[in-house]
């Protein structure tokens, strides 16, 4: 029953992340990236976690890409002048640089994906993934990560002032 | 199990029986009455059948007849996928929100417990904001897909106006959390039987910020600069016509219901009447048998909630036509100078509050 809404589910998460990065206009790929997160949605639903599953639209769909959406009709981007990949000498670095890092992440995905054991159900507590819970985990046993985070969301969110500050005056 | 599907498809066609097929049309027709009212008119009387007018309220017909008549226009170099979507991306949250809405509270039929609610979440407050944020998107895709200046500017208006006041939309319901501990708006709405433990007592302020914010959400009057027909044509929807307009047109009316069933459950005491128990009622119509008793019970909450949010769609009609249009920068002042601050004030008092009282 879960695998019946698992697959469509995941397979629209696929095909609209595929869409995002083949899209030619920057609206089309932002669109993409909405309904990708949509069913990220859908899948944290089908994980009993519910709240993530809120928060994920609310903070991604909601909130993050309709300031994406906003930037790219600010600059009103048309289609890109230059389909097909391109490479230039002085992004060598980065590109490398970021290669590296994707081929980490996907070595350490497949590590976890061969590592677990995919036939065991495990059974949830009737608590898990409520607002209550959460907070309760949040705030006793990962309060550390927790206070770290909000401390680099709030340095962010200063140099963010600070730099169009320095631009306006 | 099949009775309660049937319970759940009973609820389900009432919502949608209620907004679409009730307000949503019967508000057209109220907000012209009210505008006529309010500037000394008479206004919406020219429809009739047979000579009859009632009032004018077969304009409702004359409207529906008309958009569902006119021509379809898609402007020259607009997305025609994108300008077809983004009426039902606008319109479809809207509807959407109505799941978690408690219009009544617990009642025994024939011995079985119903619950006046679609879907009884437990992060409930936080689903209708979140799906009330995905509107954005139909609004913006709306003003970029048609290929006109004045839509652009009309959808970019709506997202910076739409993200800031959901900030302040966020931080002023957080003190309703604390007041009442829970996300459930059935409980929320369960707790208010009390009549001192209305959220209007409790979180004054919230009120009045919270009212302000959603009013803004909706992009009426006085913060339709999103719109705004004396600077830009009509906005987002410049270039729509016949039933994709009537789509947008319908998705503001039915946020005005929803803005006035959130303000209704979180500070007006949701189906509750003051000082009258659900226990008293039940005794004053103990000679109807359990199930009789409780069917009247459910008519009269259903009806005092439904009452409550006529009076907030009331409210907003009064202040739209009351009121002139903020400026832009107005607006963006307005929404992070004075109420954001004001917000986290007010969560700062809360919690000492409740600190202090414990």
């Amino acid at each position: 029953m879960e695998l019946l809404i698992f697959y469509p589910l995941a397979g629209f998460c696929v095909v609209l992340a595929l869409g995002v990065v083949f899209n030619n206009s920057p609206v089309g790929s932002a669109i993409s990236l909405i309904g990708m997160m949509l069913g990220l949605a859908g899948i944290f639903v089908l994980l009993q976690a519910h709240f993530i599953a809120i928060l994920q639209v609310i903070i991604y769909a909601g909130a993050i890409m309709v300031l994406f959406m906003f930037v790219i009709m600010l600059l009103n981007l048309k289609k890109g002048d230059d389909t097909g990949w391109i490479s230039r000498d002085k992004n060598l670095f980065l590109s490398i640089l970021t290669g590296a890092l994707a081929i980490g992440i996907l070595y350490k995905i497949g590590d976890i994906l061969f590592s677990t054991k995919m036939d065991s159900p495990a059974t949830l507590p009737d608590t898990f993934g409520t607002v209550a819970n959460i907070g309760e985990t949040l705030f006793t046993e990962f309060v550390l990560p927790f206070e770290v985070a909000s401390i680099l969301l709030l340095a962010a969110m200063v140099g963010a002032v600070v730099l169009a500050k320095n631009k306006l005056d | 199990m099949w009775v309660d599907l049937i319970i759940a498809l009973v609820k389900i066609l009432f919502i949608f029986a209620i907004t679409v097929g009730f307000f949503a049309p019967v508000l057209t027709w109220v907000e012209r009455k009210q505008s006529a009212l309010m500037q000394d008119r008479i206004g919406a009387n020219r429809a009739d059948i047979m000579g009859f007018t009632v009032l004018g309220l077969f304009h409702i017909i004359a409207d529906a007849l008309k958009m569902f008549t006119k021509e379809d226009f898609i402007p020259d170099g607009a997305n025609k996928i994108l300008h077809t979507m983004s009426p039902i991306i606008a319109l479809v949250p809207a509807l959407i929100t109505f799941a978690v809405i408690p219009f009544g509270g617990q009642y025994t039929l024939f011995d079985k417990e119903v619950n006046l609610v679609i879907s009884d979440l437990d992060v409930g407050l936080l689903f209708v904001f979140a799906i009330a944020s995905l509107a954005t998107y139909g609004y913006v895709i709306a003003g970029w897909s048609s290929n006109n200046n004045w839509s652009l500017l009309g959808s970019m208006r709506t997202a910076s106006q739409m993200i800031s006041y959901e900030v302040s939309m966020g931080l002023t319901i957080i003190g309703i959390l604390m007041v009442y501990g829970s996300m459930k708006l059935t409980e929320i709405g369960a707790i208010q039987e009390n009549f001192w433990m209305w959220g209007i007592f409790l979180q004054p302020f919230g009120f009045i910020m919270f009212l302000t914010a959603s009013i803004a959400e909706n992009k009426r009057i006085p913060f339709d600069a999103p719109e705004a027909e004396s600077e830009l044509v009509a906005g987002y929807f410049t270039e729509y016509s016949g039933l994709k307009f009537g789509m947008f047109f319908m998705a503001e009316f039915i946020e005005m219901v929803t803005i006035g069933a959130i303000m209704t459950i979180l500070f007006l005491g949701a189906w509750h009447i003051p000082f009258l128990t659900s226990a008293t009622l039940l005794s004053w119509f103990d000679f109807l048998g359990t199930t009789g008793a409780n069917i009247v019970l459910m008519l009269i909450h259903v009806g005092v909630f439904f009452g409550k949010v006529v009076f907030f769609i009331w409210l907003q009609m009064i202040i739209r036509w009351t009121l002139p249009r903020f400026r832009y920068d107005q607006i963006m002042k307005l929404g992070w100078k004075i109420i954001l601050p004001l917000s986290l004030a007010n969560i700062m008092i809360t919690g000492l509050v409740i600190l202090a009282l414990k």
